[in-house]
């Protein structure tokens, strides 16, 4: 497969998962904001921050409002994170290495794009907001569905799962990172309905709710949420799962290829912070100081992977 | 010189009745209903959106990507007209590649005085750095698009021979699908000679001009300008259907004496590569030293016989407007035989009577520019008004060697859906060609262009131009 190919299989799906979670984080802040409009500010403030584009944001819109923050989040092409730039850059990449999706995939994710050009034409009003976002969701899911059920188990499918699962514990981790503190045990006040909603919130913009409680029968407590969303291997979003799936397709790449050592290991290194340790084991470390580890370690490996496969020269 | 016939109609009579060719697709259509028609064209085209099968307009953003207009009613060939066809085809493409080569080495063409010297060396599609060189099966031509008009039930005209990088196959290949997708009823009832065999076709036909270089099967590349180039659905789909790598510039580069890819093992050797990219942007060392879409010494690597380039440099000289005037010679000096495809009349705006007669009969001439394309710089006299050929005029004066001259000929038609019904408009037609040491293989059929506007003459895609699935039918 070419370098180029490789790189733009990554991206596609890091795009195409990017445009999922932008959706689902604007879904938390919503229900912040209709049923506690107290909270709405510093809910969208931190979903803003979890974009790594608070500064930019406020640079150029000022407050935090829902409208503004809205198409910040769904329309602005200036914003890589809208679910807009996020689609036009999954199917520009999906055009770049077209020779190696199947036709029915390709198709997949150009309806995407044309369905969601024609909804993000104009800006999203709040009655019209649940609406676009299911339609949003229901396009990324028919675009996985695709993907599992019409192409190869070869390099190709690994480069497109490793990006998916690579963007997903991202973007898991940026969310526990902004909301750290209401994690943190010395704010804990069991059972205030302040924090139940904070705590579900988290939850929610990572599609959880049900899951977690599926698992914790109905208990939410910021322990066992930080513990479902870090070292769960049940859950498809927790950061041990997407790291049990990126060193099992970075394992089958890297047979083929002994050149590419040195992003294995550091995926295995990765992989590792979520062995053979258990939850209390992080809040002694520092939830924040752990995230932030994760987070630059990451970096790091995604720029190894690209220099082990050749995207560039 | 106008022709003065009226224009033939390919699917009916001066009467009204259908021809034997049309006689069962016409039965079919009288059955439908126009409205239902008109549905099946907007569902054609979803699906070509769908497909992603549309081209960029330069400097436009993405909004901008646009459809080549497609028309639901095919355009239909007897077997018989298919085969007159494809013979006079081969012929002249025989002919091209024997001149290629001529042309690059001896030149006896020239020293036989059957064509002035002049027209090579100061034509600037002539590319020195092909003299001497024999490409492998001295295959200079891989894939030829013949650009054919017709005026009459037994009058072909070769407009063009476009053996640079002809585009357009793509179409001719979805063109099929989406009509077996949306009237499989008819291809049940009229039987037609299938095109989808064409990628297999190319591949096969490419692989045999492998390089001295290579060992074991071919590694066949398809080299795109990118993902912004008009032509880069074609180019996608072209690799696609031949699994063959699509490759752009900065994938390339020389290694151990030979061209190869980065891949994520490393860089792996390509034999054959089908460039869509020109002459000039092919090798920053050898030509345009600005080009970002080429590869540096690639051109070395072809003459010491380490890569095939599909087609070879330097084919422009062949497919040249002023060459053209020239090609009924060209043909029987190196088959024996008399042409048997007509060339259009022409005239050479170089010499000084043709000139003259092509001043003072403008208004009934279509002119081109010698290294125009696309139907841009051309003007076409019947249609133009007077100060556009006041303009011209003027322009042809300043460089008469730049340009050539035609009679305006009468296209012959093919109906098209229109909201209002069928109406007739203007066609050409484009058959590709695949040249290899094995043989000359024709698709049946090609890419028939239509001009939408009614009257005009112009099929390009890029002014007003759409296409019609091709037909040919089985014996």
């Amino acid at each position: 497969m070419l370098g180029k190919t490789a790189g733009g299989l990554f991206w596609m799906f890091r795009y195409l998962e990017r445009t999922e979670n932008t959706a689902r984080m604007l879904d938390a802040g919503l229900r912040i904001a209709l049923t506690r409009s107290a909270a709405a500010e510093s809910e969208w403030k931190s979903i803003i921050t979890a974009t790594g584009l608070r500064k930019e944001y406020e640079e150029r819109h000022g407050s935090f409002t829902g409208p503004k923050i809205i198409d910040f989040l769904l329309r602005d092409k200036q914003n890589p994170g809208s679910t807009m730039a996020a689609v036009v850059n999954a199917r520009n990449n999906a055009r770049l290495v077209r020779t190696a999706l199947t036709r029915e995939l390709w198709e997949a994710v150009n309806e995407s794009y044309m369905v969601l050009k024609d909804v993000l034409a104009h800006p999203i009003t709040d009655r019209e907001l649940p609406g676009v976002l299911q339609t949003i969701r229901q396009h990324a899911a028919i675009v996985r569905g695709t993907l599992a059920g019409t192409m190869l188990r070869n390099d190709i499918y690994d480069f497109a799962r490793i990006g998916t699962f690579f963007e997903r514990a991202d973007n898991t981790a940026r969310t526990l990172d902004v909301k750290y503190y209401i994690l943190l045990p010395s704010v804990r006040h069991v059972g205030s309905p302040a924090d139940n909603v904070q705590w579900e919130a988290i939850l929610r913009s990572v599609s959880s709710v049900r899951a977690y409680q599926s698992v914790h029968h109905g208990d939410t407590d910021p322990r066992s949420i930080a513990e479902f969303l870090i070292l769960d291997r049940r859950s498809p979003r927790s950061l041990a799962f997407c790291y049990d799936k990126i060193v099992s397709n970075l394992g089958y790449l890297s047979k083929a290829n002994a050149a590419a050592s040195a992003s294995m290991e550091q995926a295995n290194t990765l992989n590792a912070m979520f062995q053979e340790r258990d939850i209390d084991a992080i809040f002694t470390q520092g939830l924040h100081e752990f995230t932030q580890c994760f987070l630059r370690e990451s970096f790091r490996l995604g720029q190894q992977i690209e220099q082990d496969y050749r995207f560039t020269e | 010189m106008v022709d003065k016939k009226p224009t033939f109609d390919e699917m009916n009579r001066a009467d009204g009745s259908p021809r034997d060719t049309y006689a069962r697709y016409s039965q079919w259509l009288e059955n439908q209903d126009t409205a239902r028609l008109n549905a099946k064209s907007a569902e054609a085209e979803a699906l070509f959106r769908l497909t992603g099968i549309t081209f960029n307009v330069y400097g436009m953003e993405e909004a901008d990507e646009r459809l080549i207009p497609f028309d639901l009613v095919p355009r239909i060939i007897s077997a018989n007209e298919w085969r007159t066809l494809a013979k006079g085809i081969e012929q002249r493409v025989r002919a091209l590649n024997a001149f290629l080569y001529d042309i690059y080495h001896n030149q006896e063409i020239i020293r036989a005085g059957r064509l002035p010297a002049e027209m090579i060396a100061n034509n600037e599609a002539f590319l020195p750095q092909m003299i001497g060189v024999a490409p492998p099966g001295n295959v200079y031509t891989h894939i030829v698009g013949t650009d054919l008009v017709r005026t009459g039930p037994d009058e072909f005209f070769v407009l063009e021979d476009n053996a640079r990088t002809p585009s357009g196959v793509s179409y001719m290949l979805e063109n099929r699908e989406t009509m077996l997708h949306m009237f499989p009823e008819l291809f049940s009832q009229i039987k037609v000679q299938p095109v989808s065999q064409y990628p297999r076709a190319l591949r096969r036909s490419l692989r045999a001009c492998a390089p001295p270089a290579c060992t074991g099967m071919p590694t066949v590349a398809v080299l795109t300008p990118g993902i912004h180039n008009s032509a880069y659905y074609e180019h996608a789909f072209l690799a696609d259907q031949m699994d063959a790598e699509l490759v752009e510039g900065h994938d390339l580069r020389v290694v151990d004496g030979r061209v190869a890819m980065r891949t994520t093992n490393g860089y792996e050797p390509i034999d054959v590569l089908y460039r869509r990219v020109d002459d000039d942007f092919l090798d920053p060392l050898n030509f345009n030293p600005d080009s970002m879409l080429g590869v540096p010494g690639i051109m070395d690597i072809y003459r010491a016989g380490g890569i095939t380039i599909a087609n070879a440099p330097g084919t422009g000289i062949s497919d040249d407007k002023a060459i053209y005037s020239y090609m009924p010679d060209i043909v029987e000096f190196y088959t024996g035989e008399k042409a048997l495809l007509k060339n259009v009349p022409t005239w050479r705006c170089s010499e000084p009577e043709a000139l003259k007669y092509v001043l003072d009969n403008l208004p009934e001439l279509v002119v081109k520019e010698v290294h125009g394309s696309g139907g841009y710089g051309m003007l076409v006299g019947p249609a133009a008004s007077k100060k556009e050929i006041e303009d011209f005029r003027a322009k042809l004066i300043a460089k008469p060697a730049g340009y050539i001259a035609q009679p305006t000929l009468a296209l012959s038609t093919v109906p098209i859906l229109t909201e209002a019904g069928l109406a007739p408009r203007h066609v050409d037609l484009r058959p590709y060609v695949l040249v290899s040491p094995d043989g000359i293989d024709i698709t049946p059929g090609g890419l028939t262009r239509v001009a939408l506007n009614e009257g005009s003459l112009i099929v390009n895609s890029s002014q007003g131009g759409g296409t019609k699935d091709t037909w040919v039918l089985e014996e």
